[in-house]
């Protein structure tokens, strides 16, 4: 089971700012370990946001994508309690999904 | 959509060698000193730059999250959590404690950091032996260290809190006292000593600034910036870490984790950064 992520989301205005830290090795298939072999490609390939059920993110990512990434992010609309859903499925089919409030 | 995509081996800056003829040195050497001084200073500015657009989102945080379930999971033979754990200010007090360590604990008889604490709690309390404990120092990929977690969760509470090291126990002046002897001690194969890059004002490595130790804002620069999530490594770095990379680095025989040299050179740094205000865990590059 991967580790929980980190969600906030703070409404500022008419606009929504989510910022999102998620914990993933995102190993890019270029690498070798001590032996000499491949470490095989290991990365966070779909990402999705959803706003009270409506998406307001959808994205694909690559291994150019940092260990341990950092999303932010602003949608118009929002308001303080409204549900924040994050969602990430990787290439091995391992997912994550957290909620967070707006606060 | 702003993404943190920095690669994880950031490419070393190295200067590049002149071979100049004699007539041309004292010109060039001249033209070097302007140069390089101004395009160090904006190679610094750029570094800060980096380092502040970094700030927002610190993956710190992923180790601080993980270190709270970690004390409070009912873990170990003896299946209890490490809230009954004492840091120095009583049995489950995690705020503040950080900023008074490492000091002397009757229970030990010894003069303990916060890693070497952490063991003792393991030990004691979840009744690991100390070898499964310790198993872990550091972490590396996929093996987590459960020691580096837990440093970020108690270190995260002392955010914010003035540096208040005492040095009150008989053992707590000795291994300052040994700290300081081994700061400026210089040995091993490059004749290095940690007073070779941190006791003069405006050295680094490669790009990278070293804080001089020996002043007051030095020290309390760098020890109050410590446990920190290091960008090229993946992994947020607990002060032991910080302390044994810096003995491989000088070739010194290998820094044993939680041996009293380490627990002595901590004490010699958080002593000496007393006063400041503890910004940790941080981000650095």
């Amino acid at each position: 089971m991967p580790d929980p992520m980190k969600i906030r989301a703070t409404t500022v205005g008419d606009e929504t700012e989510v910022k999102v830290l998620m914990s993933h090795e995102m190993e890019t298939g270029q690498r070798k370990d001590g032996q000499g072999k491949t470490i095989p490609a290991w990365f966070i390939q779909n990402v999705s946001v959803t706003w009270n059920s409506k998406t307001v993110l959808s994205a694909q990512w690559g291994t150019a994508v940092a260990k341990n990434p950092f999303v932010s992010f602003r949608f118009k609309g929002g308001a303080k309690g409204d549900k924040i859903t994050v969602t990430w499925v990787d290439n091995r089919a391992e997912k994550r999904t957290d909620e967070s409030m707006i606060a | 959509m702003i993404l943190r995509a920095e690669r994880r081996e950031l490419g070393s800056c190295r200067a590049a060698s002149l071979i100049l003829t004699q007539s041309a040195c004292v010109l060039a050497l001249s033209f070097c000193v302007t140069a390089c001084a101004l395009a160090q200073t904006s190679a610094v500015d750029e570094i800060a730059k980096y380092r502040a657009a970094l700030q927002d989102g610190n993956p710190a945080e992923l180790w601080e999250a993980r270190g709270e379930d970690l004390w409070k999971q009912k873990r170990g033979p003896k299946q209890v959590s490490l809230e009954g754990c004492d840091l120095g200010l009583g049995p489950g007090i995690v705020k503040g404690a950080y900023t008074r360590l490492p000091m002397y604990f009757a229970d030990a008889d010894r003069v303990m950091d916060l890693e070497t604490r952490l063991v003792w709690c393991m030990v004691t309390l979840q009744a690991y032996n100390e070898s499964q404990a310790k198993k872990q120092p550091f972490g590396n990929g996929e093996r987590k260290s459960d020691i580096e977690a837990l440093v970020a969760f108690v270190t995260s509470t002392s955010r914010g809190m003035p540096m208040n090291v005492a040095l009150k126990h008989p053992k707590e002046v000795e291994m300052y006292q040994a700290g300081e002897k081994i700061f400026s001690y210089r040995g091993g194969p490059h004749d290095f000593g940690c007073v070779t890059c941190h006791a003069d004002e405006g050295k680094r490595i490669r790009l990278q600034d070293l804080p001089n130790l020996t002043t007051r804002e030095g020290a309390q620069k760098a020890y109050t910036t410590w446990p920190a999530y290091r960008v090229s490594q993946g992994e947020l770095r607990s002060f032991e870490w910080r302390l044994y990379d810096c003995f491989r680095q000088q070739r010194f025989p290998e820094l044993l984790f939680g041996s009293d040299a380490s627990i002595a050179l901590t004490l010699y740094l958080a002593r000496n950064a007393n006063g400041a205000i503890f910004d940790a865990p941080a981000i650095k590059r």
